[in-house]
């Protein structure tokens, strides 16, 4: 087969992460194999525990440390001052069986950004990181107006622990996205962790263990089985928490006579209108409060670890509504946790629930309204071989229509900027460029504005107001790229031959090499996918 | 390489060193010339996007000037009136500043100057301005940091005395020797200019992204009510508006005035691109100047002492075709003007073999003939403020260039 550039553009940018110097020349010989190839690697997508990185319990643990600090220091604090508020003395519940778990998040729980300057929990915990700023080089320079000033500015406090956190998890997501052949694999990681979608904004809880919950729930089944990942995201702490299944209680079950506690049916609602079956799927509520009840008890273990170990999944019988239970027409007769899990195996290999992945997978790769014949098809492989994901992923590669489609999609602003650092070979040492980008660009991680994830249409990213930031975020990129070379050296890495004149042209007339690059990172061929 | 964006981290400081081994360079060059005791200082600024340097600095005496300019040609009345040099050149009336320094001695301009570069690309022609070499295709150092790193060792000092503007140096100012870095805010929003190439892509390429971005602009131009020639308020810092250059040039001197503060500074200034609509003695051409002109003023106001020992020359990768284009701008040329400015600048005059300006010659029958070897005025700087010998400088600093010699007598 000859060489084909449009088609290695398509299969870098389509079901990529965009070209590194050199891809699209790997790519065009055969495109199809390329990301063929790259789905062959054993546990493409898993990303290793190192220093930084660590399992959820961890975290949470640390988490955990972290509040019980604070709420002596606040005790301690009002013992030295006269009571002015009895709400002080809200020591968190003695955790227990019988009692959920202690896992408050913080009031402010809906900042988006701990601020930097927060001052830390404890200076004693303060770690010295000597020398850590003077490696890496400040991203810019004074703030506006402001007078350069030669005096080294003081050792900043110590991150929130959940700062420290999330920024490990985001760089090494960011490195992971940027040094991936092709990027299809993390492509599937982006997109299966907005379809199961959790968000910082929850507070404390979710920025510890989001980027945690994506290695532990998301990465390890992108091309394994759908039923796989659903358990696995369903009893994860990060997603028990986000949708409030941890302190849900059976009426009937020992706990909810007692404390006249009851039924948090978000889990349920979102676990069947997003994560399975989708809207008019063919569920009633009556269907919803059923499968509520029917993972009722599906919790974590808090602080004491009375339930298990701190931070890991629990299941507290005493909270599970007992009995038999109907789901979809069908009876559930299991004792525990084993009812739930049943449920959703069956929610998982439900027609339904083929047709809402296939929707959404066809959507996300390749047209806002995705071409029925391709819904089939995905579905039936989703069907076919009971939610093997490698098996759809490789259907989707497959398909001719996939590849001919025209280039309409904009990209979304994680993949814009991680096209752009990937055509400039950029090796991301400190997530916080890419994280500011993200945020300007409304697209923060691990931050959609609810359990249904970001929006996965064109419109969605590419208005008026998104259209001006891109350009700002292009000529601030550009700007601080030193080295580049020629500017049409990096456009022929990220479009190649599949360049348009008018893009050449355009990028070979700006003024500078700033101006060029911005004008690459705007244009068509770098926008649309 | 740096990516982007301003996530105020707490690690952020306003100054970086980047650069070579600190260990190597734990002594300061010597820079005070121990024979009269001055302190001198250099400071370059390249205009990127090539001045056009008959709109710049008119050669009003020259009889084809007008009909070549055209509209846009400055004339000594009416309503393109510029200020009178001499009796034969006269500035861009947005030059007040400069027009006042070369009345007292302390400015002068060099004209019909080029570098070796003979070809008109930005990219390479920028690239041969800075980095100092013959062609194009060297860019692992600059000029002005090979003339730091071939000082004579000096003085066992903390190790700073280059100093690149901007979130990365120009590369007239990276290479071995340790540069301080700073940028003089926040790196502002895209400017007028990259929307209108942008927006022009579009239209050709993708009317819905084209619509899309027209209406984001058009937004943020109401919301933020404009600037000077409907420049966006918000990109008002950036290094093509004139607010911009003075505040890049109001930082650099306060840290170049410091007693420790680096004695040679880069900066760099966009927007010279005037291929339509360039204007005369106003619009866009003018507004550029002006901002050019308020760093020569900013620099003067904040060097204060340090001022007489200063030297700041402006500099861009080449001229303009002599002729305007149908739209009424100029496009891609030779020969140019450079301008410096300073109390150390041996001021007051024009320097410049004028070629003329009929058909034939016109450099290529386009541009303003190049007669003067740019590099030589820069050779002529570096020997007189530092010392550094012909050798070095036709060598080192500017690689195969033994045959240019340095322009004598520019420092007082």
């Amino acid at each position: 087969m000859a060489a084909d550039p449009q088609a290695a553009l398509v299969a870098l940018n389509r079901f990529g992460l965009g070209a590194r110097p050199g891809d699209l020349a790997a790519a065009a010989a055969d495109p199809r194999g390329f990301l063929a190839q790259e789905m062959a690697k054993p546990d493409v997508a898993l990303i290793a525990l190192t220093p930084d990185l660590a399992p959820t319990k961890t975290n949470l643990q640390a988490m955990f440390a972290d509040q019980e600090q604070k709420r002596l220091q606040r005790l301690a604090a009002a013992q030295t001052q006269p009571p002015q508020d009895n709400k002080m003395a809200s020591a968190s519940p003695a955790p227990g069986a019988m009692q959920p778990p202690s896992n408050a998040a913080p009031a402010n729980s809906a900042s988006a950004q701990p601020k930097p300057d927060t001052p830390p929990a404890n200076p004693t915990t303060m770690q010295m990181q000597a020398g850590a700023a003077a490696m890496t080089p400040p991203s810019a320079g004074a703030a506006p107006m402001m007078a350069p000033s030669s005096d080294a500015k003081p050792k900043p406090p110590e991150p929130p622990i959940e700062q420290k956190i999330f920024r490990a998890e985001a760089l090494a997501r960011f490195a992971q996205q940027i040094a991936a052949d092709a990027g299809f694999a993390e492509r599937m990681v982006a997109f299966w962790s907005n379809h199961f979608a959790v968000s910082v904004a929850k507070g404390q809880f979710v920025r510890v263990a989001a980027g945690s919950f994506e290695r532990e729930a998301i990465r390890p089944y992108v091309f394994g089985r759908f039923a796989d990942m659903l358990k696995a995201v369903e009893q994860h702490p990060t997603m028990l928490f986000y949708l409030d299944n941890q302190q849900s209680i059976g009426p009937n079950s020992k706990a909810g006579q007692s404390q006249h506690k009851g039924l948090n049916e978000n889990l349920a609602r979102e676990t069947m209108e997003l994560h399975t079956l989708g809207v008019g799927g063919g569920y009633s509520q009556a269907d919803v409060t059923s499968l509520a009840a029917m993972i009722t008890g599906w919790t974590f273990a808090g602080r004491e670890g009375r339930i298990g170990e701190p931070g890991t999944f629990a299941f507290i019988p005493n909270w599970h509504e007992p009995g038999p239970k109907i789901l979809l027409g069908k009876s559930y007769d299991q004792d525990g946790l084993a009812q739930g899990e049943a449920a959703l195996s069956d929610l998982a290999r439900h027609p339904s629930t083929a047709t809402h992945i296939a929707t959404k997978l066809a959507r996300h790769f390749v047209a806002d309204n995705p071409p029925p014949a391709l819904v089939a098809k995905l579905a039936k492989a989703f069907h076919d071989s009971d939610g093997d994901l490698k098996i759809v992923s490789a259907a989707l590669i497959e398909d001719d229509g996939a590849w001919k489609a025209p280039l309409t999609k904009i990209r979304n602003p994680s993949d814009f900027l991680i096209a752009a650092a990937r055509a400039l070979d950029y090796k991301a040492s400190d997530p916080n460029p890419i994280l500011g980008g993200l945020n300007a660009l409304g697209m923060g991680l691990w931050q959609p504005p609810g359990p249904n994830g970001y929006p996965d249409v064109s419109e969605a990213w590419a208005s008026p107001e998104a259209m001006k930031v891109r350009l700002d975020i292009s000529w601030q990129i550009a700007q601080r790229v030193r080295d580049m070379g020629n500017p049409l050296s990096v456009l022929d890495t990220a479009a190649g031959l599949a360049t348009s004149r008018e893009t050449r042209e355009a990028i070979s007339r700006a003024e500078t090499r700033q101006q060029a690059l911005a004008i690459l990172f705007m244009s068509p061929e770098f926008q649309r996918r | 390489m740096a990516f982007l964006c301003e996530t105020p981290s707490p690690s952020r400081r306003a100054l970086l060193l980047t650069g070579g081994a600190m260990v190597a360079w734990a002594y300061l060059p010597k820079f005070a010339r121990a024979a009269d005791g001055r302190d001198p200082r250099l400071i370059v600024i390249i205009l990127r996007g090539a001045l056009d340097g008959l709109s710049a600095l008119a050669p009003v005496g020259d009889p084809d000037y007008a009909r070549l300019h055209g509209d846009i040609a400055l004339s000594l009345t009416g309503t393109n009136a510029a200020l009178p040099l001499d009796s034969f050149f006269a500035l861009n009336p947005s030059m007040p500043t400069f027009a006042r320094l070369y009345k007292d001695g302390q400015a002068l301009a060099v004209h019909a100057v080029a570098t070796s570069y003979r070809e008109r690309s930005h990219f390479d022609g920028q690239d041969v301005l800075e980095s100092g070499y013959p062609g194009p295709g060297r860019v692992d150092s600059g000029w002005l940091n090979r003339a730091i790193a071939n000082l004579p060792a000096g003085d066992k000092v903390r190790p700073v005395r280059g100093l690149g503007v901007g979130a990365v140096a120009p590369l007239v100012m990276r290479g071995h020797a340790p540069v301080l870095g700073w940028a003089p805010q926040n790196l502002p929003t895209a400017g007028d200019d990259l929307a209108a190439r942008v927006l022009d892509l579009y239209k050709h390429r993708d009317p819905m992204l084209e619509q899309a971005l027209r209406e984001g602009l058009d937004t943020d131009k109401m919301a933020t009510a404009g600037g000077l020639s409907g420049d966006m308020a918000r990109s008002r810092g950036a290094m093509d508006q004139p607010a911009g250059m003075r505040q890049a040039a109001m930082g650099a001197a306060k840290l170049i005035v410091e007693d420790d503060g680096p004695r040679v500074a880069a900066l760099e200034f966009d927007g010279w691109d005037t291929h339509a609509n360039e204007g005369g003695a106003t619009g866009q051409l003018a507004n550029r100047l002006s901002g050019l002109d308020g760093a020569f003023d900013e620099f003067q106001k904040g060097l204060g002492d340090k001022w007489k020992d200063t030297a700041i020359v402006a500099i861009t990768e080449f001229g303009r075709t002599a002729r305007i284009n149908g739209t009424v701008g100029t496009d891609h040329g030779t020969g140019t003007v450079a301008f410096l400015a300073g109390g150390a600048v041996k001021g007051g005059r024009m320097i410049a073999d004028w070629p003329g300006l009929k058909d034939n010659q016109l450099y290529q029958n386009r541009d303003l003939a190049p007669t003067t070897d740019l590099r030589g005025v820069l050779k002529g700087l570096l020997a007189d403020q530092f010392g550094l010998s012909a050798a070095v400088l036709g060598d080192k600093v500017f690689p195969e260039s033994g045959a240019v010699k340095p322009m004598q007598g520019l420092i007082a």
